[in-house]
């Protein structure tokens, strides 16, 4: 049975500004989506795949971007060159759109029932009664639970999760033809990630949507994809059906993009056992809220956590946001204070240090944060952070900077580069920066916090390989935080899983992902994306 | 809510006893006999005895401190010798004209501000955003008396629309009341206007490029209803803050307007207690303003609440 169409673009091409390092963001694209259908476009970042659907959408940034060729019908109404009344009409209505962030995306001190209003507001004539109807209707649909309490709601009283769903009943209240997905997982945690990309396929399926899924991560597209789009640097690829691209490939790029998918294999336990570096005992973090005027509460962010790292291993801790496992990070680096416990680094218990000793001790413990696009100064030269550290402990201006030279070539960025700004990189060279801004102070223990979690897939996979050369060549103790399994079977030798602030299970990754013991690790395990088809690939 | 309320008042009360222990020695502290203070220049003998006797003056300090601070529990600020009244009552003879005029001024700013600082930040980079800022340049560097001058000078002067000077209560009709406050209100405005379009042209700008306006406008809002439910709404708590401090300002602002357009306000109140010595007057106007301050100060947290949701005290 022949499909309606309901999208179809046709040799687009949009236009950069004139100072940027190509012409067109997006050049001789073609694509399209049939009802109740789920095309994926997979592609790095810059690849072009947002500024596709933003085209869509009528969104992109005037001024900044153009579109200056090709065509984009939605069911069969040209879009390019539509008046823009004419879009507002059909954004909503016909064709919507949920976006990557799913914490910023709201408005923050709208109800989240009101703000699904605005959308029936704008584009029907329902009376209040009804539209009210209507809301608790699709917050049911997307099970979101108690959908009064939740339209009364403001976003920031729901978790990321219950707020992309919010996105999800806000882009489907008027049941458009089409829903544009812009990468609406990626700042989730697997588990939420799962549960959020069956609801885009039930509720796909009962409404027969065409989908336009944006993404950079293959495993979601074995997940969800019914057809694949592969962009690189503005151009499509390849395109076919997911079955057909994810079992033969034609383009080298395509492949790159699926082997980067980490798998859950586990990697071969170590060997050698190093000196032990770091050990917490019963680690303990207490939040007390209230004031002068008021009775506080204590949260209990961390309770009771032991863990140990030797020399030349790397640790990892599992867990969803909420589960204390960055919290159990910071305390370990002494950017917060432990309410208890033991934090022995060698032989110095760093619990309760405070001062000029705790000073002392800092260069020990370095850490790499989440988010390479914030944790840089923009208004220093990336030079000018790394050398900051070394400065502080007494080195001097031109040591630093030659020590700083030298690991940057280590990290893989190129040395003569050391007077740009950050924003003059890409997201992975600045992880790398932050990685050699860590490893300048020379410390025995590395954390990397969620270090790759904001990356591409393919860039995520090159970071790992250099955590990992770097545990061997420098034998340093690395703590590898992380919500992702697959990153953890990746690179580390043992890991722990953390959750509600308490480790439910550890122990070799090797023997935990071999069998898993605590249903919260069978939980996460099933949460992987793209699990199914990582098997058939093994099988084959 | 009604806890944090009860809360956020119970913290004015350390804030306004320190204003009035400081009050209370400032007169306390100054070498020499404070009843001879009080009492001013041409006081007879007689008075001073009274004075001592009515404050307590032979008593301990914190005997003192219990008299007056009882009297002004009771709305009794004192007696000013120069003005031969009870202060209480100058300040209410002269309080309306002043707040006639900071809120006209206040409602002017607020009315040609926001707007301006909002398109200014919607059309960024346009000429009418360089309009606004060039403006908010200026007119911080021309001082008030100047623009008034200048007001009196083309619009009373040479125009004669508007009459030079004066104050005219409200009761006695609105138009013969904004005749007289339009020119001061304005001058008073330029600097206010210049501070507040300036911080609402950055926190609407800022907000312009969050996720959540870009989702307001994927619904197919306009962009009008963009600018205004959803970007200024976010802005609303910087602007407010300097609205309110400004308020504040606002009160030592009056000074120079009401000497300039000859309006019988506090601020020249002011002007004459401390040209005169006036002690009593001096404490009693201190003691008003700093009232003021904290109620504003409280009023703005007030105004957090319903601005911002996730505010929570």
């Amino acid at each position: 049975m022949e499909r309606p169409r309901i999208l179809e673009v046709e040799r687009l091409a949009v236009e950069l500004p004139k100072a940027a390092d190509r012409v067109h963001a997006v050049e001789d694209v073609s694509l399209h989506v049939d009802s109740g259908e789920i095309v994926c476009v997979v592609g790095e970042s810059g690849s072009g795949k947002s500024v596709t659907a933003y085209s869509v959408m009528g969104l992109l940034p005037p001024g900044q971007l153009t579109p200056v060729a090709g065509s984009i019908r939605l069911e069969g109404e040209e879009l390019l060159g539509a008046k823009p009344r004419r879009l507002r009409e059909l954004r909503g209505d016909r064709m919507a759109m949920v976006f990557q962030e799913p914490m910023t995306a709201l408005n923050p001190v709208v109800r989240c029932g009101d703000q699904i209003d605005e959308v029936l507001r704008l584009h029907t004539r329902l009376d209040r009664k009804e539209r009210h109807a209507r809301i608790l209707d699709i917050l049911a649909q997307v099970h979101l639970p108690d959908p009064k309490r939740i339209a009364a709601a403001f976003p920031h009283q729901l978790s990321g999760g219950q707020r992309q769903r919010i996105m999800i009943a806000m882009a489907l209240v008027l049941e458009p033809a089409l829903l544009i997905c812009d990468e609406p997982t990626t700042a989730l945690d697997v588990t939420t990630q799962a549960q959020i990309l069956r609801l885009v396929r039930e509720l796909q399926e009962a409404h027969g949507t065409g989908v336009l899924f944006i993404t950079h991560d293959f495993g979601v597209v074995a997940e969800i994809a019914h057809r694949v789009v592969v962009m690189e640097k503005g151009r499509i690829v390849e395109s076919g059906t997911t079955e057909a691209i994810l079992t033969r490939p034609q383009e080298p790029y395509t492949r790159m993009l699926i082997d980067a998918v980490p798998t859950l294999e586990p990697r071969p336990p170590l060997e050698r056992g190093g000196t032990k570096v770091l050990s917490t005992e019963r680690l303990e973090k207490t939040y007390q809220t209230g004031g002068f005027f008021r009775r506080g509460t204590a949260v209990h962010a961390v309770k009771g956590v032991d863990l140990r790292v030797d020399a030349g291993e790397i640790v990892g801790i599992v867990g969803e946001s909420g589960s204390g496992k960055s919290t159990v990070a910071r305390c370990i680096a002494r950017l917060i204070e432990p309410t208890g416990g033991i934090v022995r680094l060698k032989d110095a218990d760093l619990a309760q240090l405070k001062g000029r000793a705790l000073r002392r001790h800092r260069r020990r413990v370095q850490i790499i944060f989440q988010d390479p696009y914030r944790s840089l100064n923009p208004r220093r030269t990336i030079g000018a952070s790394l050398i900051e550290g070394p400065i502080n402990y007494g080195e001097t201006a031109e040591a630093a900077m030659a020590k700083a030279r030298e690991l940057l070539g280590f990290v893989g960025v190129d040395p003569n580069a050391i007077d740009r700004y950050p924003h003059q990189f890409s997201g992975g060279q600045r992880q790398r920066i932050c990685i050699a801004r860590a490893l300048i102070l020379e410390p025995e223990l590395l954390i990397a916090d969620e270090a790759v979690s904001a990356l591409d897939v393919s860039v995520q996979a090159q970071v790992l390989r250099l955590l990992e050369t770097i545990r061997e060549r420098l034998g340093l103790a690395v703590l590898f935080i992380t919500h992702d399994l697959r990153v953890a079977a990746q690179v580390c030798d043992r890991i722990l899983v953390m959750r509600s602030g308490e480790v439910v299970e550890t122990g070799p990754t090797a023997e935990v992902f071999a069998a898993p013991k605590h249903p919260y690790t069978k939980e996460l395990f099933d949460a992987a994306p793209g699990r199914s088809w990582q098997f058939a690939k093994l099988a084959s | 809510m009604l806890g944090f309320l009860l809360r956020r008042i119970a913290a004015t009360i350390p804030v306004l006893l320190m204003v009035a222990v400081f009050v209370f020695l400032m007169l306390r502290l100054t070498p020499g006999d404070p009843a001879a203070i009080i009492a001013g220049d041409n006081a007879t003998p007689q008075q001073i005895v009274e004075i001592r006797e009515r404050l307590g003056l032979e008593e301990p300090l914190h005997v003192q401190f219990a008299i007056w601070g009882g009297n002004l529990l009771r709305g009794d600020l004192g007696q000013s010798y120069f003005f031969r009244q009870p202060v209480t009552s100058l300040i209410a003879q002269r309080i309306e004209p002043t707040f006639s005029l900071a809120a006209v001024t206040i409602v002017i700013t607020v009315l040609v501000a926001v707007p301006l600082g909002t398109l200014a930040a919607y059309r960024h980079g346009s000429w009418l955003d360089k309009f606004v800022m060039g403006f908010s340049v200026a007119g911080f560097s021309v001082p008030v008396f100047v623009v008034g001058y200048i007001l009196i000078y083309v619009f009373a002067v040479e125009l004669r629309w508007l009459p030079v000077q004066g104050f005219v209560s409200i009761r006695e009709g609105f138009w013969p009341f904004m005749e007289r406050m339009i020119m001061p209100a304005t001058a008073l405005a330029v600097i206010y206007i210049a501070l507040i379009a300036r911080m609402t042209r950055a926190s609407v700008l800022e907000v312009l490029g969050e996720d959540y306006v870009r989702t307001a406008r994927a619904k197919g809002q306009g962009e009008f209803k963009v600018l205004v439910n959803h970007a200024l709404r976010n802005a609303a708590v910087p602007i407010v803050t300097v609205i309110g401090v400004g308020i504040a300002l606002l009160i030592g602002g009056v000074v120079v307007t009401e000497s300039v357009f000859n309006i019988p306000g506090l601020g020249r109140l002011t002007v004459n207690a401390v040209l005169a010595r006036d002690y009593p007057t001096i404490q009693g106007v201190i003691l008003l303003f700093s009232f003021l301050y904290v109620l504003i100060n409280l009023l703005i947290d007030i105004a957090y609440l319903f601005l911002d949701p996730r505010i929570r005290y």
